[in-house]
């Protein structure tokens, strides 16, 4: 097997690997942004998530247990954010900003006194985390050439996680354009008082979509603290969050494009970590930063519409507010 | 006898300060179409959106068919079989229209059957009444017409009984408005119940069997409307015979102040919104615009205040060609004498958080009168609103009050006082008094003849038909972006005008002689 | 009449104070949820920071940085724009200045030294520039567009610390050291030159700048042709245009302003304290603008005392780190995020109950 085979075939399942967060996150302020609530707070959701998963795997060893808290404390913070923004009408860029703060914060000082590893929470053992499943006939397969390969190298030995991660881009495809819900969710992003005067609640329909970004920034929180890692660091998510409202723009605030863009980020990253030091016939060393910072230049030039337009639904931002007359 | 499909009893409704609704009773007869008639701000919206139950009211009760009724929430109201068409369309512009109006009617957690249901029903009421509506086309779309169309099918389709239609013909032409208003008779001889909100007296006289008036958050009366005049009905709602005439002098027009030739102008979209439009104002004369909302006239003053760009076409002030959006912005323009009143005052007109002394200089704040240099003297600028608020009677006299808290006559005379008072040349003025109470009304009509009187050129757009004829000394009339022709007030009639207003005449006028 | 509009004292005393306790309430809270006494806390935080020379000497040099980058966004908001980009303007700003100091060193102080406050000043506001003229042209969202600028300016930072600019020899990312006619004075050294004694502290020359620049952007918005400019864009963009005031012209101009006064902020720590470029020196006080602005409510005055505030709150909260092992430094940060949530996202929730209850007090007065 060539050896170029095999590099690509890692910087894949590297990138797999290191695009699940942002695809769990991407999806999170999908739902919500489609409803109309801009959410910048996803990367203090992810990393309250992140936090509570630790921190309760290292309690009660099982990662099961971990996901449920890194959900409900991901939730709480959508419902603080969901507050400000709904039922208070507050400004909501300002709210996420909170959140992110927050959430950076009180990780910070309670993992401190509450583990004195300061800010860590403890090594998970192995069976309290999300460990990699290896698909069957994988070992066997690994001797089919090209297609056995990837099927091993690539397809399995993933954590449930990153199954589930992919699992939900189509199921998020299905519910946004197939059910009531997405319909509903659709049309409060854009136009709530049409929502409205159809008899429905539009701060019921926010709330709903606030909760299931809190919900997957949750899941993506477990996965960096009990999947990827063992165990919660201070500051974890590094960002994460914000790539994802990237990738969120990129994509187009449309879920198959979003697997495409958290993807694509998290193949800057693999290439990132892996050039480093790594001189190239020509150009000699590429910068590191050079490729950290292309997801973050591509998103300013999408946003500046040279290449495409990215238009995000109309109401997003606007608390709603019945008008008087 | 049947019971009556609406019986409202008692409603109340304050918001903060304002009594919208005080103890309104109204009563409307299965199977008519009934108006509901009143001023800007007299109640009708507040009243029909407890009907939809959009708002709760303070006290009072609602009775459909007979059986008490408690509505809190649109959902009570589509319930209890009742349908209303906004005055803003509440459509959600980029869905189809079989999306548009299945939304709160899925038939289920999945979209796929209750889809094809709704697109069934669609066609088949669309069918029934002749209403040509594609139900697959993206809302986005649609022309204004289809929009509303589409709103009165939406209501059809949740099985609406009793439909209420707020302002339905602002946005119409005079052969769309007919068109609605003989779906509406088909739909009340079906058995079904219509309201119209409307505060166009004509329209009221056309279409409906029986008339409610509201005045000031009242119900001041209700009449059949085979035994009431239009000259009734205005009584009713503002309380005492109305003088649609304004007392003026003949005009004295001297030389062309403005001359607009061939303006032409493309919007955003590329639609052509001014199309060819050439037109004179003189000195000492005021020229009408009339024309059904949307047709063209906002475009037309913007353009010339320099707001938006026109695509072709010259304007010149005083004979000086304009280069109008382009090198002459709304600040240059003022400097050469242009002042322009906009159509809407909370929109572009004043700044509500500001004080009113900061509205007041709006669009003069460069000027060597407010400070000096870079700097803004606040004693002068207040010292300046002073003034302007003493000659225009505008109250409270307190410049230092927020522009939000004055009444919209006295928000309109605020901004009037610093658009006159600077001795303009030419005056474009929107919707002088849309908004605005009767005695501030009058008020304004006299400050603008006397500024005709005064020399000054005045170009006025109204979409008040009663207006423009009153005011102006000659009337254009404007229809799809054209200028489809020229009248003088007292040799034209509400007939002769309407088919101008529509388009249905269109004759290129002649310069002004 | 109940319309009665509620006085000054109230919509910028009261509701902006009463939203800052419930803040700090909640920040209390969290610290009795590890543990130890609160108020014991409070107690330790302020001595540590207005309680000496030394504490008050830190909490001013604190509080220099957020005067500027509190200042930076509340620019901002008057024109109607959120720039969440002070953390990275704030870097470049120190770029800017070094670039100056270590390009130009053999110039005299007095030349070189204003030379580097202007280059601290014009590179933060280069730096939203872009974003700035995204946003004002093509609609490009600011606050989307200067997060990304956050990131893209400590990428930067990093690649030329750790590369170009590194000082040879050293392992840190950092420059070389600055000449000394680069560096501002301490205001231990400035009290020496009048034959006072203080105890040396960071505290330096910028905290007067810091105060001169609150005072500019005072005068700036509410007395000059430009401020009224500014904030009729941020308040009614359509009013702006009818008036002949370009909105975007203005944004721009406003985005500059405020991006180089989040520039201006290196000068306490580049030119100030550290006499060279290091990684990660804003240390948040990018973010802690944000608090700053909505509590002091975009008014200079507030900005200052909500920025004093802060300073407080760092300095006392190091001395507190150090007492209390368990109360880590932190907790900052968490009040910084109560503050922002409840003077920010939720500054309206009392803000209307405490209305009711003064018009249902001086409704009772009048009629009595």
């Amino acid at each position: 097997m060539s050896e170029a085979f095999q590099i690509i075939l890692l910087a894949v399942d590297s990138a797999i690997r290191l695009s699940v967060p942002l695809l769990f996150a991407c999806l999170a302020g999908l739902y919500s942004e489609r409803a109309g609530v801009v959410d910048i707070g996803l990367e203090g959701k992810m990393l309250i998530g992140a936090f509570a998963a630790g921190a309760t795997a290292s309690l009660v060893p099982n990662p099961w247990m971990g996901l449920l808290a890194a959900v409900f404390a991901s939730v709480l913070f959508a419902l603080v954010h969901g507050f400000a923004s709904i039922t208070q009408r507050g400004n909501q860029i300002v709210a996420g900003v909170a959140i992110n703060v927050l959430a950076s914060g009180l990780t910070a000082i309670l993992g401190n006194a509450w583990f004195n590893q300061g800010g860590r929470t403890p090594q998970l053992p192995s069976g309290a985390r999300f460990n990699e499943i290896v698909l069957p006939f994988a070992e066997s397969a690994r001797a089919i050439p090209v297609f056995g390969t990837i099927y091993a190298e690539v397809i399995s030995g993933h954590s449930v996680l990153v199954y589930g991660a992919l699992a939900l881009v189509p199921l998020t495809w299905f519910i946004l354009y197939r059910t009531r819900w997405g319909l509903r969710l659709r049309a409060v992003g854009e136009n709530p008082a049409a929502v409205d005067t159809a008899g429905l609640s539009v701060t019921a329909l926010r709330y709903s979509a606030v909760i299931m970004a809190g919900i997957l920034c949750g899941f993506g929180g477990a996965y960096l603290a009990i999947a990827q890692s063992a165990g919660f660091i201070t500051d974890m998510t590094a960002g994460k969050g914000f790539i994802a409202l990237a990738a969120l723009i990129f994509a187009k605030w449309r879920p198959v494009p979003a697997l495409g863009a958290c993807f694509l980020f998290g193949l800057l990253d693999a290439v990132a970590l892996r050039i480093q030091g790594v001189s190239f016939p020509g150009i000699g060393q590429v910068p590191v930063q050079a490729i950290q910072a292309l997801p973050y230049v591509l998103t300013v030039v999408l946003l500046a519409g040279f290449i495409g337009k990215a238009t995000p639904p109309k109401a997003v931002g606007v608390p709603y507010l019945k008008d008087r007359s | 006898m049947t019971p009556p499909a609406i019986q409202m009893t008692g409603i109340d409704k304050r918001f903060g300060a304002v009594h919208a609704n005080s103890a309104v009773n109204m009563t409307v007869q299965k199977g008519t179409v009934h108006g509901l008639i009143g001023e800007n701000g007299a109640g009708k919206s507040t009243l029909m959106s407890i009907l939809y139950g959009f708002y709760a009211a303070d006290s009072g009760s609602i009775a459909i068919n007979g059986t008490p009724s408690l509505i809190r929430t649109p959902a009570d109201a589509i319930h209890s079989g009742i349908g209303m068409v906004h005055q803003h369309f509440m459509l959600v512009e980029t869905f189809t229209v079989v999306e548009n109006v299945m939304l709160g009617a899925e038939g289920g957690a999945f979209t796929a059957r209750g889809a094809a249901t709704v697109r069934s029903k669609l066609l088949e009421l669309s069918q029934a009444y002749g209403m040509d509506v594609n139900p697959d086309a993206v809302v986005s779309d649609l022309a204004v017409g289809a929009l509303q169309r589409v709103e009165i099918l939406k209501a059809l389709v949740k099985g609406a009984d009793i439909l209420i239609l707020d302002e339905p013909t602002a946005v119409l032409t005079p052969t769309e408005v007919d068109n609605l208003f003989v779906l509406l008779r088909r739909l009340a001889a079906e058995g079904k119940t219509v309201i119209i909100v409307t505060h166009k007296l004509k329209e009221i006289m056309a279409v409906t069997d029986r008339v409610s008036v509201m005045r000031r958050g009242e119900m001041v009366g209700t009449v059949e409307t085979a035994s009431t005049s239009p000259a009734d009905l205005a009584e009713l709602m503002v309380g005492r015979r109305v003088v649609l005439t304004v007392e003026k002098g003949p005009a004295r027009p001297g030389g062309v102040v403005l001359d607009v030739q061939d303006l032409s102008m493309r919007d955003a979209r590329g639609t052509l919104r001014l199309d060819h439009v050439s037109l004179s104002v003189r000195a000492g004369e005021i020229v009408g615009i009339a024309g059904v909302s949307g047709n063209g006239q906002s475009e037309l003053l913007e353009a010339i205040a320099g707001i938006r760009k026109p695509s072709s076409g010259r304007v010149s002030l005083n004979g000086a060609a304009l280069d109008c959006g382009g090198r002459d912005d709304p600040r240059t323009l003022r400097a050469k004498g242009l002042r322009h009143v906009p159509e809407d005052r909370h929109r572009m007109g004043l700044v509500k958080p500001f004080e009113a002394a900061e509205s007041a200089m709006l669009g003069c704040s460069d000027e060597e009168r407010f400070g000096k240099g870079i700097f803004l003297d606040r004693d002068l600028v207040r010292a300046d609103c002073a003034a302007k608020m003493a000659a225009f009677d505008v109250r409270p006299a307190d410049p230092g009050l927020r522009t939000a808290l004055f009444s919209g006559g006295n928000q309109q005379k605020i901004v009037l006082a610093r658009e006159i008072e600077r001795d303009p040349q030419l005056l474009l003025i929107g919707q002088p008094t849309r908004g605005v109470d009767i005695g501030a009304i009058e008020f304004i009509h006299k400050r603008i003849i006397a500024l005709r009187d005064a020399g000054k050129a005045i170009l006025l757009v109204s979409t008040e038909l009663d207006e423009v004829l009153a005011l102006s000394d000659r009337v254009l009339v404007m229809c799809g972006g054209k200028i489809t022709g020229e009248r003088l007030p007292d040799q034209t009639n509400e007939q002769d005008m309407g088919l101008l207003m529509a388009g249905v005449i269109s004759e290129q006028p002649g310069q002004a002689a | 009449m109940s319309g009665r509009p509620a006085p000054l004292w109230l919509t910028a005393g009261v509701v902006p104070l009463v939203n800052v306790v419930v803040a700090f309430l909640a920040a209390g809270l969290v610290i009795a949820l590890i543990g130890e006494n609160p108020l014991e806390a409070l107690q330790i935080m302020l001595r540590g920071a207005l309680g000496s020379q030394y504490g008050l000497g830190y909490t001013l040099y604190y509080t220099t940085s957020f005067i500027f980058t509190g200042l930076a966004v509340a620019v901002a908001f008057h024109a109607g724009h959120f720039n969440i980009g002070g953390e990275g303007q704030a870097l470049m700003g120190g770029l800017g200045a070094a670039l100056v100091a270590l390009t130009l060193p053999f110039l005299p102080w007095p030349i070189l030294l204003p030379l580097c406050v202007l280059g601290a000043a014009l590179a933060g506001a280069a730096w939203v520039l872009i974003p700035a003229y995204l946003q004002a042209y093509r609609g490009s969202h600011i606050v989307i567009t200067t997060i990304m600028f956050n990131f893209l300016a400590a990428t930067l930072l990093v690649y030329l610390l750790v590369g170009p600019m590194k000082m040879a020899g050293s392992m840190a990312p950092e420059t070389a050291k600055f000449v000394p006619g680069a560096t501002l004075p301490l205001m231990n050294q400035m009290a020496g030159w009048f034959g006072l004694t203080l105890t040396r502290t960071p505290l330096n020359l910028s905290f007067v700048f810091a105060i001169a620049a609150a005072i500019m952007v005072w005068v700036l918005i509410w007395r000059t042709r430009l401020g009224y400019a500014i904030r009729t864009v941020g308040a009614n963009p359509d009013a702006a245009v009818y008036a002949g005031i370009s909105p975007a012209r203005i944004t721009v101009i406003a985005l500059l302003i405020s991006g180089a006064l989040a520039g201006l902020m290196a000068t306490n720590e580049i030119l100030g304290v550290q006499g060279r470029l290091i990684n990660e020196f804003t240390a948040g006080a990018g973010f802690v603008g944000i608090a700053v602005a909505l509590m002091g409510r975009g008014h200079p005055f507030g900005i200052v005392l909500a920025a004093l505030l802060f300073g407080v709150l760092y300095q006392g909260g190091a001395e507190l780190a150090f007492d209390k092992p368990k109360i880590t430094r932190e907790m900052i940060i968490v009040i910084q995020g109560f503050v922002i949530l409840f003077a920010g996202a939720l500054e309206m929730m009392f803000a209307d109950r405490i209305t009711a209850l003064y018009q249902r007090f001086a409704g009772r007065a009048v009629s009595a």
